[in-house]
């Protein structure tokens, strides 16, 4: 039991880690512009499917990955100068609407360019094999890269908003936006330069989960949603709020898919314990969010100080 | 112009442009003489998309091969796409058989969608023949005269595999399978022919592919071998994570997990693991051979069961309006010649019990890379002869 | 809150629009319920089921509008509504209650509580937060049916036929059904009307234009947008129910995200708080959506272009575009 609750407790921290790569970018995205973007799972999308396609191509997963880094750059780059640019300062029911729209655009975009058929990304072979824990416990390789890598990110995101001339601008901007622009900083390179920036997170993301789950068209929607729950949870505008309920997130979630069964078991029997176990794990995310936000309705850490 | 009344506007031109041009596309109708409509509907989108293509493919091929007609009639095809959404399903189901105005349904792929779409097109007139979704409620107590299954009872390929797994020997296993009706269905059949302890049964989401929690599980357990029935590219997943788990010294049975659907992304993988199956493409009669060689021309891929019982389901209606002389119109004629199944079946002896499943042969398989390069399955040993389903006594129908 | 909400409150009050509005109202009705039979005559029968789902979905999409339109609150939920509704019908009729006049109820009543609950939560919050709440609680009664194995689950449950109506079985055809969804339709329509007419309607416009003033004179916004929410949950719980019935399947799909998202593109389609305008939105989504997918599975990417360029074209969202087409043509 304590080993499962140790494999469980690293996959949460993964798929914590993951959500947090997702979450940074769209958290700054609404903190610094306002904007909602509903199309930030796209991007995770785009960037799994430029990862795939540039390792088919190069035949290497590192070259892949690190060719698709500036291409999801570029991508989230020329999405925000023809479209998200357009929409800063509007109605929010515009944006939803708007980014809505780019969500049918580039899923279908997808399903033509590459197919509806999912593709599949070989795991690295120096990453291919399973760490050794503990007894008969073994942990697969890549998943532990993937937690590393997503650490290193961010660390450096930390370094980024907290020590540069950057970041102060981009805390300063998720504060308080106008005074920003008032005392002369250019809030369209801004602006750009974050929504860019998230965009490659996102892509990273996807790029970093090609190799265990298959890529497919419709994969940014179920991770848009997880995301929103973080950066709510966290509190919009807070990277470090993102980090914190990325994590939480993907720990209730993964150890209450395994041991909500587990518990449930005593009280019904094995299938149906399974059964509805399962499913009531990815309702605990959302629990656990409405109950956050009726005690702190602005999240756990608030950026903006007054609205 | 107030903007609320000239937004009602454009959508009211929307409105109209859209409803001028939908009798053109609502084409279909006319009783045509000579003719035959089919509807197929297979899941085309999706993870699990390989899956439905090659039951569409099959069926396509068997109708070139018929001349692109059935029973003498000339055949006209509209093939949806259910998404793998029952809820989707059913509308389009209903389209098929009210606006298309069809005579046969073929599909659909998944056991889920085929019970979103019995209802709406026996009730609506149609047949409805399934190529690959047997689930065992339409077996049994709520068989239907209208419908007709070309693959086999879901339970059947799964009592394989734990006929298998019983005469190896294992005494504690862990079983795995996506949480719906196959699913269920497919731990009830293991669960017969295998009477050993079993450990944890795991349901996940239909679409999940990130195993993650059940190969912790599985881990943890170390049971003495794994059922799974994964289809699709949650097969494709299972598999290639369960040895990045490091699990690959607990043996992995599996149905539809690793078939021609999977194989070409799984590779070397998932080489030497077992399956079970109605048929393999290296079967050995002269009609499967023929079949697999022009499905490989035409396709560039292997076929696997699911191009190969749509295939069979195009030749059962074939035969059935030949039997009826090509009346359309005497519904009792159809339903007798499909149920007669005068036609050579790729996969030998094939017969339809009482309740519109069939009677088959089932085999152990495994996969294994051709000398070609390509993979496919391949029969290691029979372990039923003339099978039928288990829950045929429970249909009421002669 | 916005450009848009401003620009339509801005508009004056549209006295002769409703006059002539009664007149063309009873034009539509009597148009439509000649359509079965015009349908028949013209040999597509089809129609009638494509013509139910849009009234289904317009009304759904109707009682989204007092929310989002009247009451400025941006719901990304409002399919959990049509679900639960749906599911009303479902479970019922799997314990062999077939009967509206006890399954419509039901549904209103449950949905009704649904959004007592999560609105008296949700309303605590504003802007980003409120939209991502509602979709969260959206998604958690999604989930919640997805896991309700014993009511199918994922699967979806297939209802034992089209409910009863005083224990006669009078929705069986089509196009019975048709006039029965017509009928909800006009009387949810004129209901509706009256009560965004009616004193409470006018406290939750001028919070919507003004929740200060309102404030300031007396008015605390939060019962009336509440009310309102709620209001608006029932409707689209028997929006679920007329659903189910048309579909004669009940499913977890149905309460979606995606949904819910399609339901605000109606309702800002047809024009917001004017109540017909997304009736006639949900209407011209489902034809788009019929016939685009009836040329290319890549329809989607039309109607993704579509809002986009809409929103982008117009200054002031859509109504403003809707002007400036207006004002050429």
């Amino acid at each position: 039991m304590l080993n499962l609750f140790l494999i469980q407790a690293l996959n949460g921290v993964q798929l914590g880690i993951l959500l947090f790569l997702v979450a940074a970018g769209l958290t700054l995205i609404f903190g610094v512009m306002d904007l909602i973007n509903l199309a930030h799972g796209a991007l995770y999308m785009i960037g799994a499917y430029l990862a795939a396609t540039l390792t088919a191509a190069t035949g290497s997963f590192g070259l892949g990955l690190l060719l698709a880094l500036p291409a999801t750059l570029a991508f989230g780059l020329a999405l925000e100068v023809l479209v998200v640019r357009h929409l800063y300062g509007r109605d929010h029911l515009d944006q939803v609407l708007a980014t809505f729209g780019l969500i049918l655009i580039l899923n279908e975009g997808v399903r033509i360019v590459w197919g509806a058929a999912p593709m599949s990304v070989p795991v690295p072979d120096a990453l291919s094999g399973s760490v050794h824990l503990v007894g008969t416990l073994h942990y697969p390789l890549y998943r532990v890269a993937i937690i590393a890598a997503g650490l290193a990110t961010a660390l450096g995101l930390h370094l980024l908003v907290n020590h540069t001339r950057l970041g102060m601008r981009l805390r300063a901007g998720a504060s308080n936006g106008p005074m920003v622009a008032a005392l002369g900083v250019d809030i369209r390179r801004l602006f750009l330069v974050v929504f860019g920036l998230g965009a490659m997170l996102a892509g990273f993301a996807g790029a970093m989960v090609a190799p265990i789950l298959s890529v497919d068209p419709g994969m940014g929607d179920s991770v848009l949603i997880l995301t929103f729950v973080v950066i709510v949870i966290g509190g919009v505008g807070s990277v470090r709020g993102a980090f914190v309920a990325g994590l939480l997130v993907g720990l209730a979630d993964q150890l209450g898919r395994t041991f909500g069964p587990i518990l449930l078991r005593s009280v019904m029997d094995a299938s149906a314990a399974s059964q509805t176990g399962r499913t009531l794990a990815p309702m605990l995310i959302y629990i656990l969010m409405a109950a956050v936000l009726f005690f702190r309705p602005s999240g756990l850490f608030p950026a903006r100080g007054s609205r | 112009m107030t903007p609320i009344r000239n937004a009602s506007r454009l959508a009211t031109a929307l409105l109209g442009a859209t409803l001028l041009a939908g009798p053109a596309a609502a084409q279909g109708q006319g009783e045509g003489s000579g003719k035959v409509r089919v509807g197929l509907m297979f899941t085309l989108s999706g993870p699990s998309a390989v899956l439905g293509e090659q039951g569409r493919d099959g069926f396509l091929l068997a109708l070139d091969t018929l001349g692109k007609k059935l029973g003498g009639l000339d055949a006209e095809v509209v093939t949806v796409d259910d998404e793998l959404k029952p809820d989707v399903a059913t509308n389009k189901a209903r389209e098929l058989v009210k606006r298309d105005r069809v005579e046969f349904v073929v599909g659909p792929t998944f056991s889920n969608v085929l019970r979103a779409v019995v209802r709406p097109v026996t009730e609506g007139g149609a047949f409805l023949i399934s190529p690959n979704a047997g689930t065992s409620n339409y077996a049994g107590a709520e068989c239907n005269p209208n419908l007709f299954v070309s693959s086999y009872q879901n339970d059947q390929v799964h009592e394989v595999l734990g006929k298998y797994a019983q005469n190896k020997g294992y005494k504690r296993l862990v079983l795995l399978a996506p949480n719906y009706q196959a699913g269920k269905d497919s731990l009830a059949g293991f669960k017969r022919s295998y009477k050993g302890e079993v450990v944890n049964e795991m349901f996940t989401p239909l679409g999940q592919l990130d195993f993650s929690a059940e190969l912790a599980q599985i881990s943890a357990a170390q049971p003495d071998a794994v059922f799974a029935f994964m289809p699709g590219g949650m097969g494709v997943n299972l598999v290639r994570q369960y040895r990045q788990a490091g699990l690959s010294t607990i043996p992995f049975l599996s149905a539809f997990t690793v078939d021609e659907s999977t194989l070409p992304a799984q590779k070397d993988a998932a080489v030497g693991y077992y399956g079970g199956a109605n048929w393999a493409p290296d079967l050995d009669n002269p009609q499967s051979k023929a079949f697999v060689a022009a499905y490989e021309k035409k396709y560039g891929s292997v076929p696997g069961t699911y191009a190969m019982q749509a295939y069979d389901a195009a030749l059962m209606i074939d035969a059935a309006i030949k039997r009826a002389k090509g009346d359309l119109k005497d519904k009792d004629a159809i339903r007798a010649g499909l149920k007669a199944a005068e036609f050579q079946s790729l996969r030998g002896s094939f017969k339809i019990g009482n309740n519109h499943y069939p009677i088959q042969d089932f085999y152990l398989v495994k996969a294994a890379k051709r000398s070609d390069g390509k993979y496919e399955t391949q029969i290691a040993e029979k372990i039923f002869s003339n099978y039928q389903d288990n829950y045929a006594a429970e249909c009421k129908m002669k | 809150m916005s450009t848009l909400v401003a620009r339509i409150s801005a508009e004056p009050p549209r006295r002769r629009a409703a006059l002539s509005g009664t007149a063309l109202a009873g034009l539509v009705l009597a148009a439509l319920a000649a359509l079965p039979l015009a349908a028949e005559a013209a040999g597509l029968p089809f129609l009638v089921v494509t013509a139910t789902r849009m009234m289904i979905f317009g009304l759904a999409a109707l009682s989204l509008d007092l929310v989002l339109g009247y009451g400025a609150m941006v719901s990304f939920g409002h399919a959990a509504f049509i679900g639960l509704g749906a599911y009303a019908v479902g479970i019922l009729d799997a314990h062999g209650i077939r009967d509206l006049a006890v399954q419509a109820p039901a549904a209103a009543v449950t949905c009704a509580l649904f959004a007592l609950v999560t609105g008296a939560i949700s309303l605590r919050t504003r802007g980003v937060y409120f939209i991502m709440i509602t979709l969260a609680f959206g998604q958690m009664a999604y989930f919640f049916m997805v896991s309700l194995a014993a009511y199918g689950g994922d699967d979806g449950l297939p209802l034992s036929g089209r409910s009863t109506l005083f224990g006669m079985r009078l929705i069986e055809g089509d196009p019975a059904l048709f006039y029965l969804v017509l009928a909800v339709l006009a009387v949810a329509l004129l209901a509706l009307r009256r009560v965004v007419a009616s004193r409470f309607g006018r406290v939750l416009r001028g919070s919507r234009d003004n929740a200060v003033r309102m404030q300031a004179i007396g008015f605390s916004p939060l019962p009336y947008r509440l009310t309102a929410y709620v209001i608006a949950g029932a409707i689209a719980g028997l929006a679920g129910v007329l659903l189910a019935n048309q579909a004669e399947f009940v499913s977890p799909a149905y309460m979606s995200w995606q949904r819910s998202g399609e339901l605000i593109v109606m309702v800002v389609l047809g024009g917001m708080g004017t109540l017909v305008g997304p009736v006639v939105g949900a209407a011209a989504l489902i034809a788009l959506e019929e016939v685009l997918a009836h040329y290319s599975d890549h329809w989607r990417l039309g109607l993704g272009v579509m809002l986009v360029a809409v929103v982008l074209l117009s200054r002031g969202g859509l109504a403003g575009l809707a002007a400036k087409i207006g004002r050429r043509a």
